[in-house]
């Protein structure tokens, strides 16, 4: 019985209203094309080794500002579900994981092909890059977990709380440890080509657009595949009903044939 | 696409460097702007292309999920 009134608390079908507004989806593509236009044109500092590749900035660097941010949300939806068993919070955390790893698997081959013609090697084995390669691994891990287990409400729960886990050693692995240790990465040791001094106001400009950007991009990207997890979550209820349903009429006319 | 990328190239620059052949020759209106800088304006509008594609189709998408919560009356 009260796995049953759990169920019925699922079965709530509310879309975030916002992922309706189409104010903020124009604003992603303005950002974006303003993103391309001033990235690939407007003026960049002078850097040895680093030359036009600067420009990747815009592009390599907003694939994790964008993953850590879809990645929290991802959290705090886990947290949501824990507190309260709705299904509609893990579809959240699993949704927004899914486009924050994508930003990953995006930002760590765009990093390769910056490396090659930086630091001289596709994969240098550099802290930050074994780090996010670790924790790309670690989320690769909460999308098999979710998919070993059947029961919805089991594997919402189990995925929720290694959702937690995998976001806790996220953290460590790609802002702590590299930085604990000398990597070639800017923000970690001592690198000569680029670093924060490097960043100046005409960078500046175009990077937090990029930021902006790319992340309400992602943002579209999950709020799509919620909205259709939770289409297809209403078809299989709607499934349910009717099998309910013909069971009904079928013990009916048991009955009637009985009599 | 062709259109955006042309009007952003600063026009002050073509004057300048298109001024000693003026002297030369009558100068004709060609789109040099477009080929010149390593033609990275090129890039620009290769990228924006792409870019679009992506938005149309995310648009679709996006219309697509709209139809299907009004036919299941998902609020």
């Amino acid at each position: 019985m009260g796995n049953n009134n759990v169920q019925k608390a699922d079965n709530k079908q509310i879309v975030n209203k916002l992922f309706r507004k189409s104010w903020w989806k124009i604003a992603t593509v303005v950002l974006l094309v303003y993103t391309v236009v001033a990235g690939l044109l407007f003026d960049v500092p002078r850097l040895a080794i680093l030359n036009e590749t600067v420009r990747v900035l815009h592009f390599h660097v907003p694939m994790w500002f964008g993953m850590i941010i879809l990645l929290t949300f991802s959290v705090v939806y886990s947290v949501k579900y824990l507190r309260k068993p709705e299904l509609q919070h893990d579809i959240y955390a699993v949704e927004f994981a899914n486009a924050g790893v994508v930003f990953g698997i995006l930002g760590i081959i765009s990093g390769s092909v910056w490396a090659k013609f930086t630091w001289g090697a596709w994969w240098s084995n550099d802290p930050k890059q074994n780090g996010a390669a670790i924790g790309l691994l670690i989320y690769f891990a909460y999308f098999i977990l979710r998919n070993s287990l059947e029961d919805e409400q089991q594997k919402a729960k189990i995925s929720a709380v290694y959702n937690i886990f995998a976001f806790a050693a996220l953290i460590p692995l790609l802002f702590i440890l590299p930085r604990l240790t000398d990597s070639l990465h800017p923000g970690n040791g001592g690198n000569p080509g680029f670093n924060t001094y490097d960043m100046n106001s005409d960078l500046r400009k175009v990077f937090y657009t990029a930021v902006l950007g790319w992340t309400l991009l992602g943002g579209w990207l999950a709020s799509m595949r919620i909205r259709m997890r939770i289409i297809k979550q209403k078809i299989n209820e709607k499934h349910e009903e009717n099998y309910l349903r013909t069971d009904h009429l079928a013990a009916v006319e048991r009955e009637s044939h009985s009599l | 696409m062709l259109l955006l990328s042309a009007s952003l190239i600063p026009s002050n620059a073509q004057v300048v460097e298109n001024a000693p052949q003026e002297a030369k020759t009558p100068s004709v209106e060609m789109a040099d702007v477009f080929r010149q800088d390593g033609k990275i304006y090129v890039v620009v509008a290769v990228m924006l292309v792409i870019l679009g594609g992506v938005t149309v189709y995310m648009v679709g998408i996006d219309r697509k999920l709209n139809k299907l919560e009004k036919e299941l009356d998902i609020h």
